[in-house]
């Protein structure tokens, strides 16, 4: 049949049998077709109203663009419909559970959004003076001690604007400390091979080296590979380590690791990514840690948005204290001040960003700590540590739990159940597309084969978390039958399975004007 | 708890079914030392909506909005007007309650509109390629230096005296932990092209930037023929994106990365952050590129779609090998860049970007007009760095009483750096010819 660049169907005679499947506008009832800006926008268009330009003065000395952009506009209803229909394609928190292991997609309460848009939080310049910004630097002030309160450690570094700048901080921090004690020579960096990518690819950033520690069968860190690997510690410069860990389990030989590496002379870097199935039960300074991360788009409800921004305020031990990075708050006689400048903080490491850190997620994580207090916040854990139970003791006879005994916050499963199905861990997770859910993390941590993570939070109704596990029930009963359509799935979907292959292969990654060479996939 | 759902009974319910006694069972495996038998103590319980807000307008109520009045900070973040609807779309819940796109069949929202601010970004820096963006302007920055340093195979870095102070600190901190050598010019409202004497064989990149933080805007062309004949790369900065529309733009330079701060366009100020880093470079580097991309594929019925792609450069394929740590990047602010961009098309980024000159020229002609003021800066876009014969400190502290927030002193920058008597000043299509007299009577009463 005859198609158009976009696959469509041109006439409704291409369309077979009684019940459409196709149609020519591409619409399926409420999901709504839509092209590219590039295809429907136009140069001459423009979606906002702005005065002429008076003309006539010109300082830019001959350093202007000779080409247009080129960019097609549109006008604001045109605008509006372009994204509304493209957010209609979008899972989301508010649609339904979203239960990816270790990130922590908890309900992004709106008290925070309206917030963040005050204006005296919102339209207010970093660099405008000080005095004028009093309130702000009090927002950082009350979230700090509220985090360092929570952790029982003594510093908090506010400026990382994620959790893997987090781990920045902190990794260098500590390498600021290894250079203050003469031993810049201490290179190597425990990871356990659970971790997650960014630990390895942070110490690296940072010169270091990185040695694996492996994993004992019940899902923690070998302790004697991790004593093993400390018997020569004059390189050593410390561990970084996810508690409670990326299997879900809590590292129950903590405080022995923190001795070992504190005795061998390194620093206890902890990734503070899993924190929301401890707050308020458990404080990671009582534990011996030097550093961690926390990220407030996980823990404490700031929005993920499709990928970001995140905010990941680093907690310090004295020992790394003083090298923090610029800038930090300070009381003056005149307010609260920022110390802004390296020379003004020599034993710091130095500066991360420029200004001051996530603001607008300061906002709304402060706005959710004060939402729930420390009656709240303790029951925030515990209830994200008992759904996440709850799964796991339901689907525990369909599937294979990857370690005995009771997880933290997300419960983890192998694929030991699909041996010789011919069934793949990637094919429940599409298989959950189809019964309206966001799949699980899966294929990580990398210590479980086939691995699939399930993390549901705490503002997860049993009711919810009952109709997720009759569905994913049902999708590992199909499996074990061997249901040939699990792998094709999902079926129901916006689109069909992705190639991601192609993708690579040959890179598009941006819209140009020649036709596209769409053609069935090969 | 109004955000959690369970009640006592769904509680008793569910351990019964998980076979535990009380919830203390989960934490068997913490340390007995380190339970906490109850809520942390001299913390406040929970607050319903109202006190919560009362107490968080209370603190916003103490900050000076720079809608409040005449308002001329810039340096790196700008004042700029949104269209409403841009806000509206951000809140959407299906692009505010997401995640990173991992699963495209069901993303395809946040997917295309990735695909579409890569195909904005890279036509209105003239580049060929940029990705999905970085945490801001000043990571982005750094993270150019490093990869000109894997590209290049070198380790020297070289800074001109007109970037932005906290892109060059930010960028010193990561070179230098990476062991990579860091050579910075001292301050210059004038010397981008200083870095075509200064590149040499040991150079992986020089790093300027147009508009510079002084204002001044350069043609980098020559810096890049110099850097290439050395074996080295030209990375340039923008802090003001919107400068672009008017601009000569990275491409028409022979730039080689070009990154900067994509606030301007969408973002509000927000105190510093969430900003939004823009990342581009020739595609020759692509596979060297830190952070996300999203590129066009096919479904299993031939129907175009879309996925993040060549993650073979990151962490959570590469570890320790990863071209960089990023992982979350900054994908509401992306949206608010796309979307405003989308509602500006090229006839409303023209108009956007001659509104702004003309209101720096105007500013610029009518504070030269006062007695003693001299504008140092030669060519601009919407900033000016102008000297008057008194500290800046004190000048700005008294335009403050005129209700003239004046700018930025140049010694906040540049400490140390001789530059106490000068002030650098924005405009923008925000700033009303009323804000730009009372800024020039202001500053004349002031001096006098």
């Amino acid at each position: 049949m005859t198609m158009n660049s976009t696959g469509r169907p041109t006439s409704l005679s291409a369309i077979d049998g009684d019940v459409p499947t196709q149609t020519v506008s591409g619409s399926k009832g409420l999901l709504q077709a839509e092209g590219l800006l590039f295809e429907i926008g136009s140069t001459q268009k423009t979606g906002v109203d702005l005065p002429a330009p008076k003309g006539g003065k010109d300082r830019l000395g001959g350093v202007t663009r000779t080409a247009s952009s080129n960019l097609p506009g549109l006008s604001e209803p045109e605008a509006m419909r372009h994204y509304v229909r493209l957010s209609q394609k979008n899972y989301a928190i508010d649609l339904g559970l979203f239960p990816l292991g270790s990130c922590t997609m908890k309900h992004n309460p709106r008290l925070n959004e309206k917030v963040a848009r005050l204006p005296g939080f919102a339209d207010v310049h970093p660099m405008q003076p000080q005095a004028t910004v009093q309130g702000a630097l009090e927002v950082i002030e009350e979230l700090a001690h509220w985090l360092m309160t929570l952790t029982n450690m003594p510093a908090v570094a506010m400026s990382p604007k994620a959790g893997a700048h987090g781990e920045l901080c902190g990794m260098l921090s500590i390498r600021a400390a290894l250079r203050a004690r003469g031993e810049p020579n201490r290179k190597r960096v425990l990871v356990p091979v659970s971790a997650h990518g960014t630990n390895p690819a942070t110490a690296a950033q940072c010169g270091f080296i990185i040695d694996e520690i492996n994993a004992a069968p019940d899902g923690r860190v070998d302790l004697e590979d991790l004593k093993s690997k400390l018997k020569d510690s004059s390189d050593i410069a410390g561990i970084m380590l996810t508690n409670p860990n990326t299997c879900g389990l809590f590292e129950r030989d903590i405080v022995k690791i923190a001795e070992l590496i504190h005795a061998a002379g390194g620093y206890f870097y902890c990734d503070g990514a899993n924190f929301n199935a401890i707050v308020g039960r458990v404080r990671p300074g009582d534990l011996g840690i030097d550093a961690m991360h926390i990220n407030l788009h996980k823990t404490f409800s700031t929005p993920h948005g499709g990928g970001g921004p995140g905010s990941g305020p680093t907690v310090l031990s004295n020992a790394l204290a003083p090298y923090a990075p610029v800038p930090f708050i300070v009381k003056t006689a005149e307010g609260l001040r920022f110390v802004e400048h390296h020379s003004d903080a020599p034993d710091s490491f130095g500066r991360m960003c420029a200004f001051h850190g996530q603001m607008g997620m300061f906002t709304r994580a402060l706005t959710y700590i004060l939402s729930h207090g420390a009656d709240g916040l303790r029951q925030v854990a515990e209830d994200a540590v008992l759904n996440a139970n709850y799964i796991l003791a339901r689907l525990k006879p369909l599937m294979s739990p990857a370690f005995e005994g009771y997880c933290m916050h997300e419960a983890l499963f192998s694929d030991g159940f699909l041996k010789d199905t011919g069934v793949e861990t990637i094919d429940i997770a599409k298989g959950l597309i189809d019964e309206g859910y966001h799949p699980m993390t899966m294929y990580f941590p990398l210590v479980v084969h086939g691995a699939m993570l399930i993390e549901p939070t705490e503002t997860e109704s049993k009711a919810e978390l009952d109709r997720f596990c009759d569905a994913l029930a049902s999708i590992a009963r199909r499996a074990v039958q061997k249901d040939p359509s699990l792998k094709s799935a999902p079926h129901l979907a916006p689109t069909k399975r992705l190639d991601e292959t192609r993708a690579a292969r040959s890179p598009r990654l941006k819209w140009t004007p020649e036709p596209p060479t769409l053609k069935a996939a090969e | 708890m109004r955000y959690l759902p369970l009640t006592a009974d769904d509680r008793a319910d569910m351990l019964k079914t998980i076979g535990a006694k009380s919830v203390d069972d989960f934490y068997g495996d913490v340390p007995v030392s380190a339970r906490l038998k109850a809520p942390i103590g001299g913390l406040p319980n929970h607050q319903g909506e109202l006190a919560v807000e009362r107490h968080m307008t209370k603190l916003a109520a103490k900050n000076r909005s720079a809608s409040e009045g005449r308002f001329f900070v810039g340096c790196g973040a700008y004042k700029h007007h949104i269209p409403a609807s841009v806000d509206h779309i951000i809140q959407r819940s299906e692009f505010l309650t997401t995640y990173t796109p991992y699963q495209p069949e069901i993303a395809q929202g946040t997917l295309q509109t990735m695909f579409e601010f890569q195909t904005q970004v890279a036509a209105l820096t003239g580049m060929e390629v940029a990705n999905a963006s970085m945490y801001d302007g000043s990571t982005a920055c750094a993270e150019a230096a490093v990869m000109a340093c894997r590209v290049t195979k070198r380790s020297t870095v070289i800074l001109s005296g007109g970037l932005h102070p906290h892109y060059a600190d930010t960028t010193r901190t990561l070179c230098e932990a990476a062991g990579i050598k860091v050579v910075q010019l001292p301050p210059a409202i004038d010397g981008e092209l200083e870095l075509a004497s200064h590149v040499n064989e040991e150079a992986a990149c020089v790093i300027g930037q147009s508009p510079n933080v002084f204002g001044t805007v350069t043609d980098l062309t020559q810096v890049a023929d110099a850097a290439h004949a050395k074996g080295a790369l030209l990375v340039s900065v923008f802090t003001e994106v919107v400068s672009l529309g008017l601009v000569k733009p990275p491409g028409e330079m022979g730039v080689d990365i070009a990154v900067g701060e994509g606030q301007s366009i969408g973002v509000p100020l927000g105190f510093g952050g969430p900003y939004v880093g823009l990342f581009t470079c020739r595609s020759k580097f692509l596979r060297q590129m830190p952070g996300r991309l999203c590129g066009e594929t096919l479904d299993a019925d031939g129907k175009r779609g879309f996925v993040l792609t060549l993650s073979t450069r990151e962490q959570h394929i590469r570890r320790d090998k990863a071209t960089s740590n990023i992982c979350t990047n900054s994908g509401l602010c992306m949206l608010a860049f796309t979307a405003h961009m989308t509602l500006l098309g090229d006839k409303g980024l023209t108009q956007l970007t001659r509104l702004n000159h003309e209101a720096a020229c105007d500013l610029a002609d009518a504070l030269a007009r006062v007695k003693g003021v001299k504008v140092l800066t030669p060519r601009f876009f919407n900033e000016i760095a102008f000297e008057t014969p008194k500290p800046a400190d004190a000048v700005l502290a008294a335009l403050e009483k005129h209700d003239v927030i004046g700018g930025v002193r140049a010694s906040r920058l540049f400490p140390g750096a001789k530059l106490d008597n000068v002030i650098v000043a924005a405009a923008t299509e925000c700033t009303t010819q009323d804000d730009i007299n009372s800024y020039a009577a202001a500053l004349a009463e002031v001096l006098k």
